[in-house]
């Protein structure tokens, strides 16, 4: 069983920004080897990109608001044997320079590394322009392209560090808001390596599969579904590509249903990705909690993951509904 | 720097002629392709792979070398013929271009032939792929670095953001180690650039952005090879050569006309061409007779 934070269920629980994670993460992978370069489009303390600048100004490049050249000019700094790490919001990157992405770093096979801050709903009051909540979607439909959704900070600061060491592209999908600490320094992280977080033991009756900030609300339901004598067990799938096949194949084997959240569209999402695995290996009923074909709108985090179906009740009638289909 | 002597211009341009002979042959066998760019700058390819550029075929990425960014890819039949006589590969796999299997992709593609730099097609993003090298260059050998990146792009892909956006990041840089080269041949594929969308006053632009801007006739080996120069001694600046090409170069019935931008010869018959069945022969005639004014070489 996994180390979690013991203060996970208590209403103090630590809470930080994803984002700033990936900021510590990139300082150590920086100070780790000076291949890593920093590029970043016109947001860098608002990527916490400005740790890795200040430390190491003459690796940083800032490129202004231009997120194709931002992808294109990393490519070119990889192609000379650097690593480069890029960043902006998700919707601008990898969403307005999706084809760059593709055919100079992924076509190209150059190791840039992609951060995406602001991903998912959570934004909140930006409003529906600034919430990425496609990009999961358009990242893992390229080949060579690693994609992680990290579910707190402290598991954002490891994927960035180990981020650094792979040869190939990765996009790291970030969250905005201040994210309640689930991990702890010693929890393991492994790229392609999912885990359990909560497990019902042998009776759990439905797999519950959550990618990033959402596993908070997965576990605080499989917590309130316990007390109604509902066992279930919730696994924390940070590396949505590659994904963890045999890890997915065992949970939907142990409880025979699953439900996928993720603060994404279902289309093309971490759920989806899920379904393609396991109707090829083992076929299960599924639902998945994720927003439905619409875009998004200004409201606080709560509001909004109450308003497209993402919260802890979703989550829950989710698994009653599963149980049913089963 | 030394001037080109008569003698060595002669055998550039000689060579030049055999690599668009080798273009005519490539198209011939694809059946599909670029015809007008290739030719028009099969001059300043044969000038880098034969002169200018410091290169190896023999070890094609020893990390010392000059980097060439094709940007507009689908010019390749001209990269992949000048590389071919300079001995990459052999030149009789040039008849292979497009072909299932093949190195010589219809765009080029690292994974099939790895002494590209770079592989390209989607225009306008050859350009800030070499800043990003030109900058690498700089973090890791200063601002004096021998070293030179060059990108050869089309005045048409100036039509995308993209390209722009790297020519400001360049100039705001001072990337000294950059020289971009804009074949400026006045067609893409819908029609003559200032009717798709106007380029001029495109020496002024570039300037604006801070870049050194060196105007010439891309088909004249002693303008090209000065200007290739000039660019590695200005210091504060990235330079630009703007070269005005013939689009078609030494192929009469295809030279300016944009209508062969897209296509191959011998493929379909087209108002006031000749007919497609003599268009590969006409365009080797062309060539050949081109080569025997140049004189005193023997073809390949």
């Amino acid at each position: 069983m996994i180390i979690l934070n013991p203060k996970l269920f208590d209403e103090d629980v630590e809470q930080i920004p994803i984002r700033k994670g990936f900021g510590e993460g990139l300082l150590a992978a920086g100070e780790a080897d000076d291949r890593v370069v920093g590029l970043c489009a016109d947001l860098t303390e608002s990527t916490q990109m400005h740790l890795f600048k200040n430390k190491f100004p003459e690796r940083f490049v800032e490129i202004g608001v231009a997120e194709q050249n931002l992808a294109t000019v990393a490519s070119g700094m990889a192609a000379m044997g650097k690593i480069p790490f890029i960043t902006s919001y998700a919707m601008f990157s990898p969403g307005r320079n999706w084809e760059q992405i593709r055919t100079t770093i992924c076509y190209n096979n150059r190791p840039v590394k992609i951060a995406g801050s602001h991903a998912g709903i959570s934004v909140g009051p930006d409003g529906g322009t600034h919430q990425a909540i496609e990009d999961i979607a358009v990242t893992r439909v390229m080949p060579r392209m690693i994609v992680i959704s990290p579910c707190d900070a402290l598991e954002a600061r490891k994927a960035t560090i180990e981020a650094a060491k792979t040869d190939t592209p990765v996009y790291i999908r970030l969250a905005r808001e201040k994210t309640p600490v689930m991990t702890t320094e010693n929890t393991p992280f492994e790229i392609g390596k999912s885990q359990i977080f909560w497990d019902g033991g042998k009776k759990s009756q439905v797999g519950i599969i959550v990618t990033g900030a959402l596993l908070y609300k997965a576990l605080i339901a499989a917590k309130e579904l316990a007390d109604d004598g509902v066992s279930v067990k919730v696994m924390n799938l940070a590396t949505i590509k590659p994904l963890d096949e045999e890890a997915i194949i065992e949970l939907a084997k142990a409880t025979k249903a699953i439900v996928t959240v993720e603060e994404h569209q279902i289309a093309g999402g971490m759920g989806s990705a899920v379904a393609e695995c396991l109707v090829g290996n083992y076929p299960t009923p599924q639902e998945f909690v994720g927003v439905r074909n619409q875009f998004g709108q200004s409201g606080t985090t709560e509001e909004l993951l109450s308003h497209y179906g993402m919260n802890t009740e979703d989550i829950k009638k989710a698994v009653k509904r599963v149980i049913k289909r089963k | 720097m030394e001037n080109l002597t008569d003698d060595r211009i002669k055998e550039l341009e000689v060579t030049a002629n055999n690599i668009r002979q080798s273009i005519i042959e490539m198209l011939l066998e694809a059946k599909s392709g670029h015809s007008a760019g290739p030719l028009g700058m099969a001059d300043i390819f044969t000038y880098l792979y034969f002169e200018g550029l410091k290169h190896d075929p023999e070890n094609p990425n020893f990390p010392e070398r000059d980097r060439v960014v094709l940007s507009n890819g689908h010019i390749c039949p001209v990269l992949y013929a000048t590389m071919a006589h300079a001995g990459y590969f052999p030149i009789e796999e040039l008849k292979t271009l497009r072909k299932f299997g093949s190195r010589l992709q219809g765009h080029p593609h690292r994974d099939f032939l790895p002494a590209l730099e770079t592989s390209s097609g989607p225009l306008g993003s050859g350009l800030s792929q070499a800043v990003g090298m030109a900058l690498a260059d700089r973090i890791d050998n200063g601002i004096t670095s021998s070293k030179r990146i060059y990108c050869l792009m089309s005045d048409g892909e100036l039509d995308a953001g993209n390209s722009w956006e790297g020519a400001m990041l360049a100039g705001k840089e001072n990337l000294r180690n950059l020289t971009a080269i804009v074949d400026r041949n006045n067609i893409q594929i819908d029609g003559y650039t200032e009717n798709i969308m106007p380029l001029e006053p495109l020496a002024d632009k570039w300037r604006a952005w801070n870049w050194h801007v060196i105007e010439i006739d891309g088909h004249n080996f002693e303008d090209i090879h000065n200007a290739v120069n000039q660019a590695k001694a200005v210091f504060e600046n990235p330079t630009v050569i703007i070269a005005h090409t013939i689009p078609g170069k030494g192929v009469g019935y295809m030279e300016n006309d944009y209508k062969w931008h897209g296509v191959p010869p011998g493929i379909q018959n087209m108002e006031g061409e000749p007919a497609k069945d003599d268009q590969g022969k006409e365009a080797l005639d062309d060539l050949r007779s081109i080569g025997g004014q140049i004189g005193g070489y023997h073809n390949d």
